[in-house]
């Protein structure tokens, strides 16, 4: 899919994805080895931005499973659609029983979840697993099977392995502790928080029309803040979040008043609006 | 790939796990192919490639880091060109501080210590040290300097100015940092870098000791708390799940035979009371500990809701109830240990701990919150001031509740030397030696009832 590092960096930013050096590097390497890859770090920092900009330079089609508590086989790989089963069954009232056994545990009556359909596909794939820690522990069993071998195994049709391997990207907040199962199948990837710099970029690029200047501004408040130990750092979507405020806010520059009037769009809990208020010279937030 | 290549990777490998980083021969190998798809002219995609196949998890980055600097250096040797002095040095420092260039950062990192920081008398140098080279370069006494110097520049007006010596101060410990593993790799040169791997590297924050914990690595600590609550509450989760399945009641399913003719169709299956267990904490907050019990306080209070019911009690010779200052949400871990000592009357006549006291005095005011279902965890080192160790109390202690467990930072073999009363409780309960998180979480998990 890609011919170097430097081949992914550049063919993300076309996407309009900045990755650092650590990204491109561990996506090329995901893509050469043909391993998952398993992106951990804070909310917000672009881990699930990054599989759709992998699929879009691939040109490969996304399939997104979105873990939750609860999340099982029939909604991650696949179920037998009973209504159409009923249906056929009841529509054939005079053909013998072997028949419409094994007429109705057929393809036709298969709902494919998003694993098998990644697994089906034969186009370029993108598997992303979104938010695997929520899952159940159980739920990891399954992947197990699923990316160390890219097989499913369905009872009735036996097993389907894939003609073509899908991307696969598992993303995680450290919800819960992966099982280290599942993480010795995946590279492992930590996003954090961007240098200074690669910060200032995708300011400017997600937020077009504002003043260097004043990106530049935001980016430093950015860096103090998560510095301070807050409950709840402020991470990039935060940052893109706020240089939008400003420039709806029609502020040129950084003065006292507009950071502490839009304070709350960065920090989330009051406790850390006060920290850093205090810490900031801001009187009275 | 060549043998040399392999061996080098293969070294990297056994010092990170000398070090507790788990790697397995698959990921070696993963390693190995991800350096012929990366190859080796670019360092930075190397090392991140390397971390990328070898690490599972975000702590053990740090110690990646380090030990990667010594199997894997910048360069060999020293550099090419003449040290400039230390008054050059610092002018050139300045002014890289100023325009926060990385790449001159780290050049200079390198003559500094080639200049500065050699010890000894044989040629070139016996060793070279970092604290040397910061002591006699003193990087921190720049901060006015840049300060000035950029504003001079008229560079930095407005809002933004108010954060410049914090991100000044910033660049001043990156630069620490750099000179610290400078010198580690030059020495690692001249003594052998499996033997500078073995030793001189940081270990990852749940290795630290506690006891001997500096003010940053505390703060490190205190970020190990909720990954390693979680980790424990995860644990806990399955075994409860587990434990309620329960194990089969043989009196019963052979009762129950009977109506079958002595054939036992159905297993009966123990009950469990499906009861949270209760939590005493007793810990001591006084100096030479206090790192250990703050951080012991803060773990129990992350996993709040996996008991029943936790009250924490505090000492140094007098004790008190602090478990107001342990509700979920309230405490900042920061301050925990500062709110605690201005809180609580911790004290009578003098400063240092008194166990014998104090567990007297529990036994005697909060003697009720010790009952059948209670698990209690004592904290601290056992070392009385040569005053009675007062092993009544414990005793009675250990009569009313479930279990009773000692967890004793210091190194077993320490105890009973000098004033240290741990043999003699040790008799009555039982004393774990646990000196950094990670000992701390296998405990907790193992000891703490289902």
């Amino acid at each position: 899919m890609f011919t170097s590092v430097d081949d992914v960096s550049a063919r993300l930013a076309e996407s309009g994805y900045l990755a650092s050096p650590a990204v491109a590097t561990t996506v090329f390497l995901a893509d050469r080895l043909g391993k998952p890859l398993l992106v951990e770090g804070p909310a917000g920092v672009g881990k699930t931005e990054l599989a759709k900009a992998v699929a879009e330079v691939a040109g490969a089609r996304l399939i997104r499973l979105q873990c939750y508590e609860g999340v099982d086989e029939s909604r991650a790989l696949y179920e037998w659609n009973h209504a159409k089963q009923l249906l056929r069954i009841s529509a054939g009232r005079d053909e013998t029983w072997d028949e419409t056994r094994t007429d109705i545990f057929s393809e036709e009556f298969l709902l494919p979840r998003p694993l098998l359909t990644a697994i089906r596909g034969d186009e370029p794939t993108v598997l992303l697993i979104d938010e695997t820690d929520k899952a159940d522990v159980e739920m990891e069993g399954l992947l197990l099977e699923v990316l160390s071998d890219f097989q499913v195994t369905v009872p009735e049709l036996g097993t389907i392995t894939a003609t073509r391997r899908p991307f696969v990207v598992l993303t995680s907040n450290a919800g819960r502790e992966l099982s280290e199962a599942l993480r010795r199948r995946c590279l492992f990837l930590h996003i954090g928080f961007p240098e200074e710099e690669l910060e200032r970029q995708i300011v400017r690029l997600r937020v077009p029309g504002i003043d260097a200047a004043l990106a530049e501004s935001v980016v430093r408040v950015v860096g103090a803040l998560r510095a301070m130990d807050l409950r709840k750092a402020p991470s990039v979507a935060e940052t893109i979040d706020w240089a939008r405020t400003l420039l709806a806010l029609g502020a040129t520059t950084l003065d006292e008043r507009v950071v502490r009037d839009s304070l709350g769009v960065i920090l989330k809990h009051q406790d850390d609006v006060l920290k850093a208020g205090a810490k900031l010279d801001l009187d009275a937030v | 790939m060549s043998a040399d290549v392999a061996d080098r990777l293969v070294a990297f490998v056994a010092a990170l796990r000398a070090h507790g980083v788990r790697v397995g021969t698959g990921e070696t190998v993963d390693a190995a192919e991800a350096t012929a798809a990366l190859g080796f002219a670019d360092r930075g995609l190397l090392r991140e490639g390397l971390a990328a196949t070898l690490l599972h998890s975000t702590d053990q980055r740090r110690l990646f880091d380090t030990v990667f600097d010594l199997y894997f250096p910048r360069g060999v040797g020293a550099p090419q060109d003449e040290p400039g002095d230390r008054d050059d040095l610092r002018d050139r420092l300045a002014a890289a501080l100023a325009a926060g260039d990385e790449a001159v950062l780290a050049r200079l990192a390198i003559e500094a210590v080639d200049g500065l920081g050699g010890y000894g008398s044989s040629p070139g140098a016996e060793g070279w040290s970092s604290y040397q080279t910061l002591e006699r370069l003193r990087p921190q006494t720049l901060l006015a300097r840049v300060r000035d110097d950029i504003r001079s520049r008229g560079g930095d007006v407005g809002f933004a100015d108010r954060l410049l010596e914090d991100e000044i101060r910033r660049r001043i410990e990156a630069f620490r940092a750099l000179v610290a593993q400078e010198a580690r790799r030059r020495v690692a040169e001249r003594r052998g870098r499996d033997e500078i791997a073995r030793r001189a590297v940081a270990p990852t924050a749940d290795r630290v000791d506690f006891l001997y914990a500096g003010k940053d690595r505390l703060a490190e600590l205190r970020r190990t708390v909720q990954p390693l609550a979680r980790r424990l509450a995860t644990r806990m989760a399955a075994r409860r799940r587990r434990a309620s399945r329960g194990t089969i009641d043989l009196r019963r399913t052979l009762r129950g035979s009977l109506s079958t003719g002595g054939v036992p169709m159905r297993p009966v299956l123990r009950r469990r009371r499906p009861a949270r267990p209760e939590l005493v904490l007793l810990c001591d907050v006084s100096g030479s500990v206090s790192g250990f019990s703050d951080f012991t306080m803060l773990l129990v209070q992350a996993l709040h809701d996996q008991f029943g019911k936790v009250r924490a009690f505090a000492f140094v010779n007098r004790i008190d109830e602090v478990t107001g200052l342990l509700q979920h949400g309230a405490a900042d871990p920061e301050g925990l240990g500062a709110r605690i000592r201005a809180e609580a009357r911790l004290t009578g006549y003098h400063g240092s701990s008194d166990y014998g006291v104090a567990l007297g005095e529990f036994v005697e005011r909060y003697g009720a919150a010790v009952g059948p279902r209670t698990t209690v965890f004592v904290l601290g080192d056992a070392r009385t001031n040569m005053s009675d160790p007062n092993t009544a109390a414990l005793r009675q202690i250990s009569e009313q509740a479930r279990h009773v467990h000692w967890l004793n930072p210091e190194p077993r073999p320490q105890w009973g030397t000098g004033d240290s009363a741990a043999p003699e409780y040790a008799e009555l309960v039982a004393m774990h030696e646990c000196r950094n998180a990670h000992q701390l979480g296998v405990l907790v998990g193992r000891l703490l009832p289902v």
